[in-house]
């Protein structure tokens, strides 16, 4: 039998050569941004812009813009909260969508050559379209950031002992500082490399902690038996996750994740930096395989921290969130937990650094540039662009407040996706699909969808729908987004006048470009190196994996 | 041409030298390390882990550099399928 213990103190019992560790990282991270400002080619070019790149590279950058530490202990936390369930966040609410986005929608995106989300729904529908996306884009970015920022504030408060408010603002300065050192290409760097840091941090808790409570059979049979299935009861909401399974298939495995995986532009730039057509296609099918091992990082430690503290998410125990650190804390001694350490705080840089250089990419260009004023030289909109990273790190510190309210980020997040994504996912979709769909109707059918969502949540919180649970309003509150979006759509649509065809070809399915050649190389016909088959592959084995856990 | 920025090399790089770290921090690590880790030589058996993984990436990045003058390539079919599972990788090599 496991001793109980009552967690409470969080206090990561790093050493010097913890803190060795952590600064090697960093030295490595920003030589490379200072080397990369001297080199002809710079990485950046190597990295994104060259559009020269193989499947496995792009692959590799895609996987690890997703899997970052948010993502790692926000699904050990829904792992102690939900049980295996939380299995459907990888295998129904990842990998169809990753092959979807691979097979059938990657081949709009890189050949129409934008540089954008935003900029995608400017050319199919309208500059308004692309203004309304623009800003609500920028507004997520900063409410993530501050996710970010809040978890960043969390283990430092872990390692120094200092008041959280005191942590998030100096990880604040430290994230500026280091967009500003290091640039945009230690920060491409960074964020592949804490991938690797990560998971050679997690590998070993995930091993103790199995070592700890009689392996995995010992595991199976002290965890509650009703957390231990993925399908069992979801005909009603009687289950850990309180969905059924309309829920789970349409509005995680259908419109969140689907909204997610498809118009999250942090993750499809990574393949547009891809050699051809092909490749990028690949990128995403690539990502999915790993993306299926993923829960045995995540969901395992959140179940055994479920065993070990009795407190966990208990009021006046630790939060869910904390399900890792404080595993961490308990096995690692110092060598290892520097190992960790180095790639929680990476994470979050990583995470953080994506959310400001996309919320100032998109509030330079696509609302400042295309809408207020175009017509100042280059130069302007650079430093019209620092200032908005000062911006995005000062909107983040507020951000990280409104977080810290959540004693499950990954909820938060949900939240926010269902706001943003499903709406978005809707009218692109439809306008992928239906050439007749309006300029307006993109307007307006993503205006009301995401006002649907919103009302949907305040209606929540303030007790005028009971969902049961937060995941199970984000649910909700992202299928009404989606079916209100679809609703006006088509009704705006029926009432004005679509684009010429000529304006939407290869952005439209079935009106194929005709302008571009096609790109294929030679060892493209060879069935690994084919999307469908790589593809299909992916949706059996997340088919198969669900076997034991029925 | 060998890219001095290519991820595999600098990723490599530096698990070599975490390898190298907690490999010999695990030969003198005390009793209470190894007790706190329940009895498992846990910085030994994760360094010698990074230092294989670090090795690896630096062999792949020599055996199949990636460089950015391959767009113009080339018929890659004519190499074959690449013996190690890592399929995308192009080669630089010449055809003829």
């Amino acid at each position: 039998m496991i001793a109980l213990q009552p967690a409470q103190d969080l206090r990561l019992d790093a050493g010097v050569l913890d803190y060795v560790i952590l600064a090697l990282y960093f030295l490595v991270v920003l030589g490379i941004g200072w080397m990369a400002r001297r080199a002809v080619r710079t990485s950046l070019d190597f990295f994104l812009s060259g559009r020269a790149l193989p499947a496995w590279i792009t692959g590799l950058a895609f996987m690890s813009a997703n899997l970052g530490a948010i993502e790692i202990l926000g699904m050990a936390a829904n792992g102690a909260q939900y049980g295996i369930m939380t299995v459907h966040y990888y295998w129904i609410g990842a990998v169809p969508a990753m092959v979807f986005l691979g097979i059938v929608m990657m081949p709009f995106y890189y050949r129409s050559k934008v540089h954008s989300v935003p900029e995608f729904m400017r050319r199919r529908f309208n500059g308004a379209t692309q203004l309304l996306n623009a800003i609500t884009f920028a507004v997520a970015q900063i409410l993530i950031a501050g996710i970010n920022l809040y978890a960043l504030g969390l283990v430092m408060e872990g390692l120094l002992g200092w008041p959280l408010w005191v942590s998030i603002l100096v990880a604040a300065a430290i994230v500026l500082g280091y967009i500003t050192l290091g640039g945009l290409s230690s920060a491409i760097y960074n964020e592949v490399m804490q991938f690797f840091v990560i998971v050679a941090g997690l590998v070993p808790v995930v091993v103790l902690g199995l070592i700890k409570v009689g392996g995995w059979s010992g595991l199976m049979s002290k965890v509650p038996e009703k957390m231990l299935h993925t399908w069992q009861n979801t005909g009603t909401s009687d289950n850990p996750l309180g969905a059924n399974w309309i829920g789970i298939v349409l509005g995680l495995g259908f419109i969140l994740s689907f909204g997610y995986w498809t118009t999250n532009f942090a993750e499809v730039q990574r393949a547009l930096s891809a050699r051809n057509t092909n490749a990028a296609r690949l990128t995403p099918i690539v990502a999915a395989y790993p993306k299926l091992f993923i829960p045995i990082l995540t969901i395992i430690p959140g179940l055994v921290a479920l065993l070990l503290f009795d407190n966990l998410g208990k009021s006046g125990g630790p939060d869910y969130n904390d399900a890792i650190p404080l595993l961490m804390n308990q096995f690692l001694p110092n060598g290892v937990l520097g190992i960790a350490i180095t790639g929680l705080l990476a994470s979050f840089m990583a995470g953080m650094a994506a959310n400001i250089s996309g919320f100032n990419t998109v509030f330079t260009y696509d609302i400042w540039r295309a809408h207020i004023n175009g017509d100042h030289p280059d130069e302007w909109y650079v430093r019209l662009g620092r200032l908005a990273t000062i911006g995005g790190v000062a909107g983040g510190i507020g951000t990280a407040f409104i977080a810290a309210g959540f004693s499950n980020i990954m909820n938060y997040l949900q939240a926010l996706f269902s706001f943003f994504n499903a709406p978005l996912f809707a009218t692109f979709i439809i306008g992928l699909f239906w050439k007749r769909m309006t300029a307006w109707a993109g307007f307006w059918g993503l205006l009301s969808g995401t006002l649907a969502a919103f009302a949907v949540y305040i209606g929540y919180k303030s007790d005028v729908f009971g969902f049961g649970t937060d995941l199970n309003a984000s649910f909700v509150g992202a299928g009404t987004a989606f079916v209100v979006d679809a609703i006006v759509s088509v009704v705006v649509t029926l009432a004005t006048t679509p684009k010429p065809e000529s304006e939407l070809r290869g952005l439209v399915y079935g009106l194929t470009d005709t302008t571009i050649r096609d790109d294929a190389l030679a060892g493209d016909a060879a069935w690994y190196r084919s999307p469908l088959v790589l593809g299909a592959g992916a949706l059996v084995l997340a088919a198969a994996f669900y076997i034991p856990f029925l | 041409m060998h890219n001095l920025f290519d991820i595999r090399r600098i990723i490599g790089a530096l698990f070599v030298v975490y390898g190298i770290i907690l490999t010999i921090t695990g030969f003198v690590d005390d009793k209470a390390a190894i007790q706190k880790a329940l009895g498992v030589r846990i910085n030994l058996w994760v360094g010698i882990g990074m230092l294989i993984l670090g090795v690896g990436f630096l062999i792949w990045e020599r055996l199949r550099p990636v460089t950015l003058e391959f767009q113009e390539e080339v018929d890659t079919s004519t190499f074959g399928p690449p013996p190690s599972g890592h399929d995308e990788t192009p080669s630089s090599r010449d055809t003829e």
